[in-house]
């Protein structure tokens, strides 16, 4: 073995390699690593936190889903029950008019019925009083009988 | 290529010479032709190889891991970022294991003296032939490629881990506590005569060689542990010029001695690392 300066250029450059290695190389590739490291726990977490907000999503939309097909029951019901009354009074006002319509009808039928025997008594009484003319023309004087002729048409 | 050489010890002897440039004996500067005249320039001499292949292999380390630290994104992370994300958290892991203090310095610490020691190790696998061949086509005369096979390399990271060592055990417990810590066991006593005059020269004594062990076996490992890998490669790279039946299987057993290097090269790098990580935590802990 033989020492000599070498030693000495040796330990000088070896100092020099450990602060360049603590000073450039070190901090660097270890921040990247701890960076990494922590982004990676955090996207686990977030994915976690996904996982979980999409169970509780889909809890809410079933029960969502449940209350509309209950509240579309109801309007359906609701509907039904607001159809059948419609019906119904459609029906009853149908029912209204025609017996309105009936009762008109009956009125107006009355009524041409009491003016068809009005002028059919009028023509009878006419006729009665114009046969009675005829008979009595001669004894019957129509002024001094006039009363009794008016009598008797009112009567027929 | 054993062949060029005088003798087999020849041989041995140039593979296992740094290129050291200092001053000769009769004052002139230039390069070290064998071991003795090496050893004559004294302290003050450099192992250009040693350097520039262990300079080289720390920049081109720090070059790729910048590069990577640079682009590092929070998102998917792609080829060279992989790499490097799996290292530094292999990195990090062990220095929480073993490491239970705050201290920024030391997993990047850590990082370097592991990447940067399996980086010199892996040279090791690189045939030993090709890279001092080449060099001596370029006329340079000696080339050793694995800068951990040289103590001045291993040893000078391994005092500059020990000097982080001092720094904190000082820091962290003052020098009263560091000494006291040094002093007062594994002896310990309540008796004032007992305890300073006889236990403490024990203590420290014991202490002692417990603290300088840390540097002297910590660099010791890995230079004895990749020089005797470096060793056999080059017993074995005697085989090929021994006929072609011997190359054949040195051929084989280089193969295999490499595929069982790789283990090496990783574990000592390993080790090298965890013990840094270990004495600096045992630097920080406060024994009472």
């Amino acid at each position: 073995m033989n020492f000599n300066a070498t030693l000495i250029g040796q330990s000088i450059t070896f100092i020099l390699f450990v602060w360049f290695c603590m000073k450039y190389v070190w901090p660097p590739i270890m921040n990247a690593l701890e960076t990494r490291k922590k982004q990676i726990a955090d996207g686990l977490a977030a994915g976690d936190r996904g996982k979980h907000e999409l169970e509780l999503a889909a809890k809410k939309a079933s029960e969502n889903l449940r209350e509309a097909k209950s509240q579309a029951g109801e309007v359906i019901a609701q509907a039904e029950k607001r159809a059948a009354q419609i019906v119904d009074e459609a029906k009853s006002a149908a029912k209204e008019e025609g017996d309105r319509q009936i009762a008109a009808a009956q009125a107006t039928i009355d009524q041409e019925a009491n003016r068809a025997r009005e002028g059919l008594r009028e023509q009878v009484a006419a006729l009665a009083v114009a046969g009675a003319e005829k008979i009595l023309r001669r004894e019957v004087n129509a002024q001094t009988h006039a009363d009794l002729l008016g009598q008797l048409k009112a009567e027929l | 290529m054993a062949t060029e050489y005088a003798s087999s010890g020849e041989y041995i002897k140039h593979h296992l010479q740094n290129l050291t440039y200092g001053q000769h004996a009769d004052g002139t500067w230039g390069i070290a032709h064998g071991a003795a005249e090496a050893k004559a320039m004294g302290f003050w001499a450099i192992n250009v190889d040693s350097m520039l292949f262990s300079i080289g292999l720390g920049v081109l380390f720090l070059f790729f891991f910048r590069l990577a630290a640079k682009k590092a994104t929070t998102g998917v992370p792609a080829g060279l970022q992989n790499f490097v994300e799996w290292i530094v958290e292999f990195i990090d892991h062990s220095v929480r294991g073993s490491f239970s203090y705050k201290n920024a310095m030391v997993a990047p610490l850590a990082l370097t003296v592991f990447i940067w020691v399996f980086l010199m190790n892996a040279m090791d696998l690189i045939p030993v032939d090709w890279l001092p061949y080449a060099a001596s086509m370029a006329g340079v005369p000696y080339l050793k490629v694995v800068p951990s096979t040289d103590p001045n390399v291993t040893f000078g990271m391994s005092l500059s881990i020990f000097f982080l060592v001092l720094f904190y055990s000082v820091k962290m417990k003052g020098s009263g506590g560091f000494f006291a810590e040094l002093a007062f066991q594994p002896f310990q006593a309540k008796n004032p005569i007992l305890k300073y005059l006889v236990f403490m020269p024990i203590n420290l004594l014991l202490e002692g060689v417990g603290l300088i062990a840390k540097p002297i076996s910590l660099a010791l490992r890995l230079f004895g542990n990749m020089y005797a890998g470096e060793m056999i490669f080059i017993l074995i790279a005697l085989m090929f010029g021994g006929g072609w039946i011997l190359a054949v299987f040195g051929g084989t057993l280089q193969w295999a001695w490499a595929v069982f290097h790789i283990l090496i090269i990783t574990l000592q790098a390993f080790i090298f690392m965890t013990l840094t990580i270990v004495y600096l935590d045992m630097a920080h802990a406060e024994h009472h």
